[in-house]
């Protein structure tokens, strides 16, 4: 089994904030995030899929396929959108990194496993250098 | 809805790989440079990757503020611009980043304000890391 992984970036915009909670426990909590004006990031997305090596190509996965599949499916709705206010899945979720991993997850994985070949094997998602979040689909 | 939050820190650090279970020349044979008498040190950094459910409340696996302050407390205060050498966790043992690695995962089990600790990664260069998964 070979793990292959591509990266991409997309920058974006967001907030915290969970509309149940009265401003003051979502200033407490969230900290700076709860701006209502939002701030935004450069985050980078790293889809690992997994699989063998096609016994004629070498290939696990054509790349220019899987970042075609990337761009359709994950940065033509989040790049230079605000995740909040465009993007339906964030309508009652918050946009945390965790979130943002399981969303690219959920968008990636029917068009990567309904392909024949690799399975998506894992996503992470960083926020800054320091920060990232992972998913590995349900256990 | 199991996920993981990572996150990187930095410890700049010293140590010398020296043990008394050995005479000078297998010392020097075993741990090369990094045998010079005198130490030398790192900037290592230190990836933390905590797993658990996402809170449905808040979108996270573990409260960031809080576990920088773990880290903090039982990390980063204790080893960031220290000797390695004359901590007591490595008292009977080499510092080597395989056992800082282990060192680090076993203080911040008992620390972590949420979540389970999935893996430590260290760091000691750009070409050199270390994981541990399990308490040791």
């Amino acid at each position: 089994m070979i793990f292959l992984t591509r990266r991409a970036t997309f920058s974006a915009s967001h907030y915290y904030w969970n509309e149940a909670w009265p401003a003051e426990k979502n200033k407490q909590l969230f900290g700076r995030c709860a701006n209502r004006n939002g701030h935004g990031h450069n985050y980078t997305l790293e889809v690992t899929v997994a699989g063998e090596p096609d016994p004629v190509t070498g290939f696990v996965v054509d790349l220019k396929w899987l970042k075609d599949v990337m761009e359709r499916e994950v940065l033509s709705a989040y790049d230079h959108k605000h995740l909040n206010l465009e993007t339906p899945e964030f309508n009652n979720a918050i946009p945390t990194t965790e979130n943002i991993a399981i969303a690219a997850w959920n968008r990636l994985e029917p068009a990567i496993n309904s392909a024949g070949g690799a399975k998506l094997s894992r996503i992470r998602v960083y926020e800054t250098p320091e920060i990232f979040a992972e998913y590995r689909g349900e256990a | 809805m199991k996920a993981y939050f990572g996150r990187r820190y930095l410890v700049s650090a010293s140590h010398r790989l020296h043990t008394s279970a050995l005479t000078a020349e297998e010392n020097r044979a075993a741990y090369g440079k990094c045998n010079n008498a005198y130490g030398h040190g790192h900037n290592y950094l230190v990836e933390v990757l905590v797993g658990g459910a996402v809170d449905p409340a808040t979108g996270m696996v573990v409260d960031l503020v809080a576990l920088d302050k773990a880290v903090d407390e039982c990390v980063l205060n204790r080893f960031d611009h220290a000797n390695l050498n004359l901590d007591p966790v490595f008292a009977d043992r080499v510092p080597t980043t395989e056992n800082f690695c282990q060192a680090i995962f076993n203080l911040l089990c008992d620390a972590l304000p949420g979540g389970e600790l999935e893996h430590v990664r260290v760091e000691e260069t750009e070409n050199n890391f270390f994981e541990c998964s399990a308490r040791g």
